[in-house]
């Protein structure tokens, strides 16, 4: 292990020890005064769970899991869990684009996952969710839709991307964006054709391709704190005490796809900076994981 | 019984260049805004920018519904319908960031356990999405003041738009938001003109979006001379 990280996980053994011996006091002090207890911490500029203020929590996938979908992620970003299942059929291309195909995200937030979600239709967090993924998708060219259509006016592939969440603990746009690329890449489409006598499509199961990613879009969250501080990866704790929240969707040739930010309190240019700076390094980081993951894949 | 103050003003240098009516990066097109115009809502504002019209209404501070109440600040609801048809996804994704964007500035803490609801109503639209937004924050902004709401800070919206040759405009038409390469809305403060928040759509690289936001920065200052122009027209004569 290299000195500066055996260094840091000293560091945050330290602090996770004193955080314990706290103990029953600070539970007390936490559940009256949530905000003066998380200030103490980010003023030794560290956070409850030993993070420091740029630090992700542990990023983990497993790719291919569903083996009745097309494709399929699993993600887990700390205790954030989010689970995609990518499903393929085919549908009419639409009127005005004949030789596209669709790809249609949906995000749903069930009662499962947290207690303040409850059963019925979908309730704002995953609207706004869903909503975000379809721009991610959209912006980033992740696929051209083009690659999607089989015989332009007639046949087209639509692309069902469900997006489960498990465990809400924070950051749920980050892990959604994350299972989403990693899903993708693991879409295997049968080769259809054509059939020039009956005019219907002939799929052959065996012969399976993967979709041509063009681009790699990774979602960095930020929260704001009392108008200044900004801490990378918010738990849902710290996303409920946060006034503000800020996301950025950036593609390995730092281009940025989406600048989320719901309002919240105000950020500075160079703020802005620092963020950019941080969610570059954030793609290398998740880069980096994905490409191990899909070459220790064994092939179907 | 207040008058209406009607208020119109033209800001925009016409440079004469052969396509675009105006020079690069430094006007607006026509804005024009009407408040106290509706008798119910306890303020109300109509926001004309361009071809797009917004009406908006304020209620509040008044009674919460007890699921919703907070206990130490002011529920904020905002409320989008379309012109057209029933509000779907876009106008629920709208809303948040527009409330979001008031909580923001809104002294909620001052009126606890009460709620301040903001209804929008789009009245024309020339189909362009990131313009609207920009119109539905500016007469949120003004009903607000209209009600008599206390915030620490005006907001207002301002839209760019990216060419694909780089090409940076503010306040596009319709047609040139759909052509454009990158369409930025953002909503900033008039204390320090912070970012307050921001929806983009396409692609566009960081030096782009800080060259945006500066010019955003500098168009929010005529949009902010008007609000006190139209503000001291309406309140010097009564």
């Amino acid at each position: 292990m290299s000195k500066v990280r055996w260094r840091n996980r000293r560091a945050g053994e330290e602090r996770r020890r004193r955080r314990r011996a706290g103990g029953k006091m600070a539970a007390g002090f936490k559940t009256v005064e949530p905000l003066e207890y998380y200030r103490r911490f980010l003023k030794e500029n560290c956070r409850p769970d030993g993070r420091e203020l740029g630090e992700f929590r542990t990023t983990t996938v497993n790719i291919g899991s569903i083996s009745t979908a097309d494709g399929s992620a699993l993600v887990k970003l700390g205790n954030t869990t989010v689970i995609c299942g990518v499903k393929a059929e085919f549908a009419a291309p639409p009127t005005d684009a004949p030789d596209k195909g669709y790809v249609v995200p949906n995000v749903d937030l069930p009662p499962l996952c947290s207690s303040r979600f409850r059963s019925g239709p979908p309730g704002e967090e995953a609207q706004v969710a869903s909503q975000f993924i379809a721009d991610v998708i959209e912006n980033s060219q992740i696929i051209q839709k083009e690659d999607l259509c089989i015989s332009p006016g007639k046949l087209a592939w639509v692309l069902y991307c469900d997006l489960i969440c498990l465990d809400y603990d924070g950051n749920i746009l980050d892990a959604c964006t994350f299972a989403l690329l990693a899903a993708l890449k693991n879409v295997q489409l049968p080769e259809v054709t054509i059939n020039g006598e009956t005019a219907l499509a002939e799929v052959n199961l065996k012969k399976k391709s993967y979709l041509n990613i063009r681009t790699h879009p990774v979602a960095t969250s930020f929260a704001v704190f009392d108008d200044t501080l900004l801490i990378v990866d918010p738990t849902g704790e710290e996303e409920h005490l946060a006034t503000g929240t800020l996301t950025i969707v950036m593609d390995e040739e730092g281009k940025l796809c989406c600048l989320h930010k719901p309002g919240g309190s105000g950020l500075t240019g160079a703020k802005l900076q620092d963020c950019m700076s941080r969610a570059v390094t954030r793609h290398k980081e998740v880069k980096k994981l994905m490409d191990e993951v899909i070459k220790s894949i064994k092939p179907k | 019984m207040e008058e209406e103050r009607h208020t119109e003003a033209k800001i925009g240098a016409e440079t004469g260049r052969g396509s675009s009516p105006r020079g690069p990066g430094c006007s607006l097109r026509h804005f024009a805004c009407e408040q106290n115009l509706l008798s119910r809502p306890d303020g109300s504002a109509s926001f004309l920018q361009g071809d797009t019209s917004v009406l908006a209404g304020v209620y509040g501070p008044a009674e919460v519904k007890v699921s919703k109440e907070i206990f130490n600040k002011a529920t904020l609801e905002v409320i989008l319908r379309p012109k057209i048809g029933l509000p779907g996804v876009a106008e629920k994704n709208r809303e948040r960031l527009i409330r979001n964007t008031c909580e923001a500035v809104v002294l909620g803490t001052l009126h606890p356990r009460t709620s301040i609801t903001v209804v929008l109503q789009v009245v024309s639209d020339a189909g362009s999405g990131a313009q609207l937004l920009a119109c539905c924050l500016n007469a949120a902004c003004m009903a607000l003041v209209d009600a008599g709401v206390p915030m620490r800070a005006l907001f207002c919206g301002v839209t760019c738009a990216l060419d694909s040759d780089g090409t940076l405009v503010l306040d596009p038409t319709s047609k040139r938001e759909k052509e454009a390469r990158a369409v930025l809305t953002f909503a900033l403060d008039n204390v320090e003109r912070k970012l307050l928040m921001s929806s983009t759509k396409g692609l566009f690289s960081d030096a782009e979006l800080q060259q945006c936001l500066a010019a955003a920065q500098a168009a929010s200052q005529h949009v902010f001379r008007f609000y006190r122009e139209s503000l001291q027209r309406r309140y010097s004569k009564s």
